[in-house]
C-alpha cells in the first residue's frame, strides 16, 4: 500500500510519519506520535473513548484520517495537566471519583473541557446532555456528572483569581 | 436452619471489626488516578516492543460449519505479511485451551475442521501493522459446507447428528444435566397450602468493558521461553495453563499482566487473545500484537452472561411462610463450556435468597449451541438466581394478595439465626436483612411514593415501585470449580491470595499483588489497610503487580473476593513487618519487644517518653547495619515478607453431594428499590428515584463501594432494559456492535441513586469486611423487573422476561389492551 507523509500537530508539537492514506487519526496519535493516553473502545464512532479536539471541537479520531487532520490543531487527553499539576478538570474527576477503569476517561476529559469552554455554569441537566454521547461501563456516569459539576466550579474560581 | 450436624470452621480473624481506624471507612481518593487521568495508563494496547507485529484474524461467517479447505496463498503473497497460519498449522504448535469442565470441551485458539460460531476464528494472520493483517484476512478463500445451526437450547438439547457440536462427546448437545435437591423438597410441597408457578427467562448480556482483551507476546528461541503482556487477571493463579497449552514447560512463560480498562469478570482468564498471539511470536519469531477488536470481542470474547430458562415453584405453607422451591433450568451455555456449569454453583451458594426456605431443588440443563460461549460477568450466574428467587417472591404477593414488604420481612432470616446454614450446604456468616429494608423504605420514603403513585394514576401516569431483596455472595472457595460435575476431576481447594510487602531503607513500602487492576481500586485498598496497619501515610506506599515469574501463590479478583482476600495477606505480613520492626527497636532502644508499639509512623516504648524510633530509621537500620545487632537470624538484613491467605472459611462437600459444604459464605444483601415512570405509548422506562442500600460487613472506602454499586446498577439496567446478545435462527449475531448492542449511556440511568449502609461485619474476615463489587447488578434487574410490573399493573403485564426493552414493553401493552 502507498504511503505518505503527514505532517500533524498535537498538542502544539508536529509529529511526522509516512503512513497510508487510509490510516485512521486514532492509530496516528496512538503508534506515529506515540501518545496512547487516547484510547480506542468501539472503532465504529459510538462509544466517545477516542474523542479529541480538532480546532477546538471535539471529534472522533477512530473515525477521522489522519490525512485530514493536517493543517489542523489537534489536543488530546496529554494537553491537560500532568502528575502533580493536574488541570482543574482532571482534579474534579479525581475528586469526585469520576472514573473507575480510566479507559473512556481520556474522551470524557476532552469532552468536559470543550463542553465547560462553551457553558461555564451548566447545570446537571446541561452535563447529562454533553456527555450523552460518550459511553462509560463503570461509573453509571452520576460521579462524572459530579465531576464536571465541580470542574465548573474550580475553573470559575481559577478564573476569579487570575 | 441451624444444623448442628454441619461444622462450621473456626474463625481466623485477627483484626477485629468495629476498631477505631485512620484510614478504614475513609473516602480515600483513589492512588490509581493521576496517572489513569492523565493518559499515562499503559493498557494493553499501550504495550510495544521493538520489531512488534500486529496479528488479525479470520473469524467464521457461519455458526456451524466444516471447513472443507482453506487457501491462504493470496494472503501470504501480500507484501507486509509475515506469516498466515490455519487451524491445522496452529494445532501443530499448541494443544487445546483451558477448559474447567470434565470432561473437558476440546477448544482450539483457531478453529480445525468445524467452526461452531460466527466470530470464530479460522485463520490467524502477523503483519507489519494491522491493516496489513486485514487486508490478508481478506485474502483467505475458506470453502465451508453449512451445518444445522443450533440458537435455541430447547431445541438443540434434542438434536443428533449433523446438529450436535461435539460429536466426540456422544450424540447430544446436552453438555451437562444434574439435578441438585437439598432437603425434603417433595415432603414440603406435599404439605403447601399454596404453590406460585412461573416460566422466567434471563437472555445473554454481556460485559462488554471499552477496552477489549489484548496481548504482546515474544519467543526467545535461545532459552525457549514465552514473555506475554496480557490484560488478563488469574495468570498467577491458572495461567500457567497457557504454558501447557503452548507446549513448553511452565518455568518457560512469563506472563506480564497490564491493567485492564474493565473487565467485570470478563477478563478473569483470557486464553485464546495470548495464545494466538503467542503462537504467531513463536512462528515469526517477532513479537506479536493481538488485540480484539469490537467485533471480535463482542463476537468472540469467551465470556457471554448467562442465558437461561426457568420453570419454577415455590410452596407456602398456611402462615405463608415460604417453605421449598424448585426449579428446572435449561442455559444455553453457546459452543465451549470452559467454566462447566459454575455459574449454577454460584447461584446454588444463594439460591433461597435471604428467606428461611427449607428445601430446595434445581434441576440443571447446560446446553451447547451455536453462539459464544459463556464466561464470566459480574454475578456469575447468581444474579440470575437473584431475579428468579425475587420474580417468584413478587408472583406469590400478586397471586395470593401479599403484601410485598411484609411478605419478604416475615420470611427473611432473623440476625439471631446467624450463621445460618441454607439447604444446599453453604453458610451465611452474619447479615441483618430488616434492618437493610427499613433503611431502603426510609430513604426512599416508600409511604409517600405509594401515594404519589396513586395521584399520578388519576393523571394517566404510570409509576411502579420495584422492590428487592437480595444476596450478594463473596469470596468464593475453589470446591465450587468442581463439585457440580459427574465425576469431580481435578478437585483443588486452593483459592489463595498473596501479597509481597517490602519496606526499602527509607522507610517507604512496595505492596506487590498477584493480579492487576482492572476497574476496581486495589492499589487504593491495599494502601489503605497497610498505612491502617503500620500506622504509615498513605503517600509513601506503593503498590505493583508481580508477572509469573516473580508471583506467588495469588487468585485475583472474581467473586467479590479480592478486597477481604488481600486484606487477610496484608495483615499477615503486615504482622511479620511489624515483629521485625519491634525486636529492632527493642534492641536499639534496650527493651523488650513485647514492649514495644507502632504509633504514627514509628515505633516506642509503651510509656517511655521519648524512646521511638521511625519505620525510616528502623528500616535502614534493618537493611545495611547487620552488625549493630545481634549474630542471631531474627536480626538477618532486610525487612520485607511475602504471605499467602488462604479462604477464611471453606469446608468439603459431602461425596452425594447433599451437602455441597461452605463454599461462598461471606454474605453481601442489598434491597434495591427502584421507581420508575413508564411511557405506555413508547414503553420507555424513566427512573424518577433510586435506592440501593448494601451491606457488605465492615467499609474499606465508601466512595469506591459506592461507585461500584451505581456502576453494578447501572450494568443491572442495561441486562434488565436493553442488553440483549441477538441471535438469529441461522446462528448470525444481528447487533455486533455498539450501535445496535444498546449499553446504557447517561441518559437511560437514573440521574441520582441514592446509595446507602448497613453494615454487619463477618465475623470470618479481617475488619470484618465482605465483598461488594458485583451487587449493584445483582440487585437492579429484578427490582426493576418489580418496579415495570408494578407500574403497569393495571394492564396486567408480568416482567417475566429481560430484558424489557421500550419495543418489548409497547407489545405487552398493546396486547393486554386488545385483551381488556
Amino acid at each position: 500500500m502507498r504511503t505518505q507523509k503527514v505532517e500533524l500537530t498535537i498538542n502544539g508539537t508536529t509529529y511526522s510519519g509516512h503512513v497510508e492514506p487510509r490510516m485512521l487519526l486514532s492509530d496516528f496519535i496512538r503508534q506515529v506520535a506515540r501518545l496512547t493516553g487516547t484510547h480506542v473502545g468501539c472503532e465504529h464512532g459510538v462509544c466517545g473513548a477516542c474523542t479529541v479536539q480538532i480546532d477546538g471541537k471535539t471529534a472522533r479520531s477512530c473515525l477521522t484520517f489522519a490525512v485530514q487532520a493536517e493543517g489542523h490543531d489537534i489536543r488530546t487527553v496529554e494537553a491537560l495537566g500532568k502528575q502533580g499539576a493536574l488541570h482543574p478538570i482532571q482534579e474534579a474527576f479525581w475528586e469526585k471519583h469520576g472514573l473507575q477503569c480510566g479507559y473512556c476517561t481520556p474522551g470524557m476529559l476532552m469532552r468536559a473541557e470543550e463542553f465547560l469552554a462553551s457553558n461555564p455554569t451548566p447545570s446537571r441537566e446541561d452535563i447529562i446532555e454533553a456527555i450523552s454521547g460518550n459511553l462509560c461501563r463503570c461509573t453509571g456516569y452520576q460521579t462524572i456528572v459530579d465531576a464536571i459539576e465541580h470542574a465548573a466550579t474550580l475553573l470559575k474560581s481559577q478564573t476569579a483569581e487570575a | 436452619m441451624k444444623d448442628q450436624t454441619r461444622r462450621i470452621p473456626a474463625s481466623r480473624q485477627r483484626e477485629k471489626p468495629g476498631q477505631k481506624t485512620k484510614w478504614i471507612g475513609t473516602d480515600m481518593k483513589r492512588v490509581e488516578d493521576p496517572r489513569l487521568l492523565t493518559g499515562q495508563g499503559r493498557y494493553a494496547d499501550d504495550v510495544s516492543v521493538p520489531g512488534m507485529l500486529h496479528a488479525a484474524t479470520l473469524s467464521s461467517p457461519h455458526a456451524h460449519a466444516r471447513i472443507i479447505s482453506i487457501d491462504v496463498s493470496k494472503a501470504r503473497a501480500l507484501p507486509g505479511v509475515v506469516a498466515v497460519m490455519t487451524g491445522e498449522a496452529v494445532a501443530r504448535l499448541t494443544g487445546p485451551l483451558p477448559c474447567f469442565s470434565n470432561p473437558p470441551v476440546e477448544q482450539r485458539c483457531v478453529a480445525i475442521d468445524r467452526v461452531r460460531h460466527v466470530g470464530e476464528p479460522v485463520a490467524i494472520i502477523a503483519a507489519e501493522s494491522r491493516y496489513i493483517a486485514e487486508d490478508a484476512a481478506r485474502l483467505i478463500e475458506v470453502e465451508y459446507e453449512p451445518l444445522p445451526a443450533m440458537n435455541d437450547p430447547r431445541k438443540a438439547m434434542h438434536a443428533i447428528g449433523e446438529g450436535v457440536l461435539h460429536p466426540a462427546r456422544g450424540d447430544t448437545n446436552v453438555a451437562m444435566h444434574r439435578n441438585f435437591s437439598f432437603g425434603d423438597v417433595a415432603g414440603d410441597f406435599a404439605r403447601a397450602t399454596r404453590v406460585v408457578k412461573r416460566s422466567l427467562r434471563w437472555a445473554r448480556s454481556g460485559a462488554q468493558p471499552l477496552e477489549t482483551c489484548g496481548a504482546v507476546s515474544e519467543y526467545d528461541s535461545a532459552t525457549g521461553k514465552f514473555t506475554i503482556h496480557v490484560n488478563s487477571s488469574m495468570y498467577n493463579y491458572v495461567g500457567w495453563l497457557l504454558a501447557v497449552t503452548l507446549g513448553v514447560p511452565v518455568h518457560k512463560l512469563n506472563i506480564i499482566p497490564t491493567i485492564a480498562g474493565g473487565s467485570f469478570g470478563s477478563k478473569l482468564f483470557i486464553h485464546k487473545v495470548p495464545v494466538i498471539s503467542a503462537v504467531l511470536a513463536r512462528e515469526t519469531g517477532r513479537p506479536v500484537k493481538y488485540l480484539e477488536d469490537r467485533s471480535d470481542n463482542i463476537l468472540a470474547c469467551d465470556h457471554h452472561g448467562s442465558d437461561r430458562f426457568y420453570d419454577c415453584e415455590l410452596a407456602l405453607d398456611h402462615n405463608d411462610k415460604m417453605i421449598s422451591m424448585r426449579c428446572k433450568v435449561i442455559d444455553d451455555y453457546g459452543a465451549y463450556f470452559q467454566f462447566d456449569i459454575g455459574h449454577h454453583g454460584n447461584a446454588l451458594s444463594q439460591i433461597t435468597g435471604p428467606y428461611q426456605i427449607g428445601s430446595v431443588e434445581a434441576d440443571i440443563t447446560a446446553v451447547m449451541t451455536n453462539k459464544c460461549q459463556q464466561g464470566a460477568y459480574r454475578g456469575f450466574g447468581s444474579e440470575v438466581s437473584n431475579y428468579v428467587m425475587e420474580r417468584m417472591v413478587d408472583a406469590a404477593c400478586s397471586e395470593f394478595g401479599l403484601d410485598p414488604v411484609e411478605f419478604r420481612r416475615k420470611n427473611f432470616i432473623k440476625p439471631e439465626q446467624f450463621p445460618y446454614f441454607i439447604p444446599t450446604g453453604n453458610l451465611y456468616d452474619s447479615g441483618n436483612y430488616p434492618a437493610v429494608l427499613d433503611k431502603a423504605l426510609q430513604m426512599l420514603d416508600y409511604d409517600g411514593w405509594r401515594n404519589k403513585q396513586k395521584e399520578a394514576r388519576k393523571e394517566g401516569r404510570y409509576i411502579g415501585i420495584g422492590l428487592a431483596t437480595c444476596q450478594e455472595r463473596s469470596v468464593f472457595s475453589a470446591t465450587e470449580f468442581w463439585m457440580l460435575n459427574h465425576e469431580a476431576g481435578f478437585a483443588l481447594t486452593s483459592s489463595p491470595e498473596g501479597v509481597k510487602v517490602k519496606i526499602d531503607p527509607t522507610g517507604n513500602a512496595v505492596i506487590t499483588l498477584q493480579a492487576p487492576f482492572w476497574g476496581n481500586s486495589p492499589e487504593t485498598m491495599a494502601t489503605m489497610i497497610l498505612a491502617e496497619h503500620l500506622t504509615m501515610d498513605p503517600a509513601n506506599i506503593s503498590v505493583t503487580y508481580a508477572d509469573t515469574d516473580s508471583g506467588i501463590a495469588g487468585t485475583g479478583p472474581g467473586g467479590s473476593r479480592f478486597t477481604v482476600m488481600v486484606a487477610g495477606a496484608i495483615v499477615s505480613a503486615s504482622q511479620v513487618i511489624r515483629k521485625k520492626l519491634f525486636l529492632l527497636a527493642a534492641h536499639l532502644l534496650d527493651a523488650d519487644p513485647s514492649e514495644m508499639e507502632l504509633f504514627d509512623g514509628k515505633v516506642r516504648v509503651k510509656g517511655r517518653q521519648g524512646a521511638e524510633k521511625s519505620i525510616a530509621d528502623l528500616a535502614m537500620m534493618a537493611h545495611f547495619f547487620r552488625l549493630s545487632f545481634p549474630d542471631t537470624p531474627e536480626f538477618d538484613t532486610g525487612l520485607d515478607a511475602s504471605c499467602t491467605y488462604d479462604h477464611p472459611l471453606t469446608t468439603m462437600p459431602s461425596e452425594d453431594r447433599k451437602d455441597l459444604g461452605i463454599f461462598y459464605p461471606i454474605m453481601g444483601h442489598m434491597c434495591h428499590m427502584p421507581v420508575v415512570e413508564i411511557d405506555v405509548e413508547t414503553g420507555k422506562v424513566k427512573f424518577l428515584d433510586y435506592v440501593a442500600v448494601h451491606d457488605c460487613g465492615t467499609i474499606v472506602n465508601p466512595m469506591t463501594l459506592a461507585g461500584h454499586v451505581r456502576g453494578g446498577t447501572a450494568q443491572g439496567i442495561g441486562s434488565a432494559i436493553y442488553e440483549e446478545y441477538k441471535y438469529a435462527d441461522d446462528g448470525q449475531l444481528l447487533n455486533a456492535n455498539f450501535a445496535d448492542y444498546i449499553l446504557p449511556s447517561v441518559n437511560e440511568v437514573p440521574p441520582n441513586v441514592r446509595v446507602g449502609h448497613v453494615v454487619t461485619p463477618s465475623p470470618f474476615t479481617e475488619y470484618g469486611i465482605k465483598g461488594g463489587g458485583e451487587g449493584g447488578r445483582m440487585g437492579a434487574p429484578p427490582a426493576i423487573a418489580s418496579a415495570i410490573e408494578d407500574a403497569l399493573k393495571p394492564f396486567g403485564v408480568k416482567a417475566d422476561f429481560l430484558p424489557l426493552t421500550p419495543a418489548k414493553l409497547r407489545g405487552l401493552i398493546r396486547q393486554a389492551t386488545a385483551n381488556q
